[in-house]
């Protein structure tokens, strides 16, 4: 069996069914082996746009997206997709086509050292020189991939390796010595943790995507019945716990709610789950969580401790430990905490200030959500977009929100949207994108149509980079520098560029016409469709924590 | 900020003996701004697996990050800080000395007796010393050394294995 055709067996073993991705000179074995295999091979317009699908396909699948390209360009080309992958724990293998092992160093054609490009952004890679280690790294890769603190994988391949001939095997087990992850938590870090949680008196629970990594949504739902304890849920985490359940407290941190917030200064007890104390999340480190201890349950031992102090560590898979959490049935009385977090919740809701005659995009938001139900899977861009879909948009399922959390990558909700909905075609998927975003991958327009993806894009147009406008007004003394575009020259119309491409583009310029607008889209079911909202320029995402201050000190936009 | 007084720690890290781990461990330090002393790598009884023996600075904190960091990557078998038990340490150092003056040549050939150090090459202006020991003996010797006028110095960095003695 020849290289090209040992990975496509070895995919087929580790059960994949979709490949994102770009041709090109030295790949081509692979992708010519792929021709006439039944893995399907969905053509991007950019390799970017091949990393991200294959990051939003993983995210709505939980199973590990695969992507290939081919060498020089087309790897770096991939760099960002991967990068993305790596800064949110998202299981990806990339392949990427290398020179002749003969002309690897010389700067051949299209040659750039891509396992040196990649080794900072890659959870492991490999150079792979010899096809008789091919099958038993891809059985690695996928590995360590899909285990642990999770990650992408690439896997450099010369073109004379994918040609090179050799009996296929792959093997049936893995065994690594120098790699085993730890799932079950330490008991008696357990039946302290229970302790500390009996004892609080005013304790939360702060949730990240690890809950949603490691499927623990169920878990968590249980365990939440017994204890009763309020939640907040990291950007990474939304959806991890339905927005329904009525001590959760949405979003901490820079734009978290107030109620969040207030709970985190509050508390005496932080039950973090799978979420690293992101310098968004906490604010002012020295300020954060004044009067709490800490419990930190993390499969990755070095998320704990790196930027709280941690009072418990409990290295293990979310999953798991909470199941232990849920044998153990700990009841807390904590009736009166509860009571103060509803009144917060009640006292301080997010608010905006709508308008009859202009379209705020908070209103985009909350008329989506009130169409679907919060039943979509949402993508996102990058800046204000992703920030009003965290505030506003009703969560209910883990798996419901993709979007590039910590790389804050935009460009990354269109092609993620269209990885996704691969992954569920029966599930309505949309990407809420800012008309600055959107236009960084727009070209993956093509590889929606040509496939029959029906996305849909919302476009909350406002003419700028609103997110860095926002920064500017507030901290730069309104200097606008390279933010606003200029209406009338340089912006696409965005009706007329979906249609060029064979889409549908709508555009919403009055109030009234939004939610029309949006249900006939929404009802779309073979073409992708783009729907330009004009929304108001001057619009802030509020509350927000300066970078570098503390949770405490919030700014409103509503006098 | 005042500076903190930063200890240094040996760590003895067990890794696949694979191209590019030299460079994953390299990365990980210089991407998050730790410095490293001195480091020097070999194989081991077993040619698959390579020990490094890597000095670095740092409070509990950055150590136990570099320590963590360290164990994620995936060539890692094992890594253990030496300095937190008891260990022997050693070193060769090259030293060149200008002997130019032959008042200093006798000096330096009694100063290499007592420190049981080696002379290994000997010309008209310069002669070479092979030392090899601990930190505290080297540093004795190259202070000593540096009256006379040092010309070149070469160390392979420390290497490091801990103590059975006493451990039972």
């Amino acid at each position: 069996m020849t290289g090209a055709q040992i990975v496509i067996e070895s995919l087929k073993k580790e059960g994949v069914k979709i490949i994102f991705g770009y041709p090109g000179g030295v790949i081509l074995p692979l992708c010519d082996a792929l021709y006439d295999s039944d893995i399907k091979f969905i053509l991007t317009r950019h390799e970017q746009g091949a990393a991200h699908a294959a990051d939003g396909y993983a995210r709505a699948s939980g199973s590990v997206g695969v992507c290939i390209a081919t060498s020089g360009p087309g790897a770096t080309n991939l760099v960002t997709g991967i990068a993305n992958a790596y800064m949110d724990s998202i299981p990806m293998v990339a392949i990427t086509g290398q020179v002749h092992t003969q002309l690897i160093g010389n700067d051949a054609f299209q040659e750039a050292d891509t396992t040196g490009i990649t080794r900072p952004i890659t959870k492991h890679n490999y150079l792979v020189k010899d096809i008789s280690e091919l099958a038993s790294v891809i059985k690695e890769a996928f590995y360590i991939a899909n285990t642990g603190k999770k990650g992408p994988v690439l896997i450099d391949l010369p073109v004379d390796v994918q040609r090179a001939d050799i009996d296929f095997r792959y093997p049936e087990n893995i065994d690594m010595k120098s790699y085993k992850p730890v799932y079950e938590g330490h008991p008696l870090q357990i039946e302290k943790a229970i302790n500390m949680m009996l004892a609080a008196e005013r304790p939360i629970i702060m949730a990240g995507g690890g809950v949603i990594s490691s499927n623990a949504g169920e878990e968590l739902k249980k365990f939440l019945e017994i204890t009763e304890i309020p939640i907040t849920t990291t950007l990474m985490g939304l959806g991890s716990i339905s927005s329904e359940y009525r001590l959760n407290l949405g979003m901490p941190g820079m734009h978290g709610t107030k109620y969040a917030n207030y709970a985190i200064q509050q508390t005496d007890l932080i039950i973090a789950i799978g979420c690293r104390f992101d310098d968004r999340v906490t604010g002012k480190l020295s300020e954060f969580a004044p009067k709490a201890k800490i419990i930190h349950i993390d499969i990755d031992p070095v998320s704990i401790g790196k930027n709280v102090s941690v009072d418990l560590p409990i290295v293990g898979d979310a999953k798991s430990v909470l199941q232990k959490f849920i044998e153990k049935n700990p009841k807390i009385n904590i009736e009166e905490w509860n009571r103060q977090i509803l009144e917060w919740k009640k006292h301080h809701p997010l608010k905006y200030k709508d308008e009859d005659n202009e379209i705020k995009p908070q209103f985009v938001i909350e008329t989506l959500a009130g169409l679907t139900k919060g039943e979509a899977i949402i993508t996102t861009e990058v800046g204000q977009n992703q920030m009003w879909t965290a505030l506003f948009y009703p969560f209910k399922h883990p798996r419901g929100f993709i979007t590039s959390g910590g790389l804050g990558t935009m460009g990354f909700g269109f092609p993620a949207a269209i990885g996704a909905k691969f992954a569920c075609p029966d599930k309505t998927v949309i990407d809420i994108a800012g008309d600055g975003s959107i236009q960084m991958n727009i070209q993956e327009l093509a590889t929606a149509v040509s496939n029959n993806i029906a996305v849909k894009v919302i476009i909350l147009n406002n003419s700028c980079l609103g997110m860095v406008r926002q920064w500017q007004e507030l901290f730069y003394n309104k200097r606008y520098a390279f933010t606003c575009f200029k209406k009338e020259k340089g912006q696409p119309d965005f009706v007329k560029l979906a249609e060029s491409y064979g889409a549908i583009g709508y555009r919403v310029s009055r109030k009234k016409d939004l939610e029309k607008i949006l249900i006939k889209a929404l009802e779309e079911k073979e073409k992708p469709v783009f729907v330009d909202c004009l929304v108001v320029q001057e619009e802030n995402v509020f509350p927000m924590v300066p970078a570098g201050a503390s949770l405490t000190e919030m700014m409103e936009g509503l006098a | 900020m005042e500076k903190e007084d930063l200890k240094p720690h040996i760590l003895s890290v067990i890794v696949e003996n694979k191209s590019g781990v030299l460079a994953r461990i390299a990365g990980l330090f210089s991407a998050r701004g730790y410095n490293i002393d001195s480091l020097s790598v070999s194989e081991t009884e077993d040619p698959n697996i390579s020990r490094m023996t890597i000095v670095v600075k740092g409070n509990e904190k950055i150590l136990e990050q570099i320590f963590k960091q360290l164990n994620r990557l995936i060539d890692i078998i094992k890594v253990q800080d030496l300095t937190s038990e008891e260990f022997i340490e050693r070193e060769m150092v090259l030293v060149k000395v200008n002997i130019s003056n032959s008042n200093v040549r006798q000096d330096v050939m009694q100063l290499t007796n007592i420190f049981r150090a080696k002379i290994i090459d000997i010309g008209k202006k310069n002669l070479t010393i092979e030392l090899v020991g601990g930190s505290s003996k080297v540093k004795a010797m190259l202070d000593l050394l540096e009256t006379f006028g040092i010309k070149e110095i070469i160390r392979t960095g420390k290497i490091a294995i801990s103590r059975e003695f006493g451990k039972e």
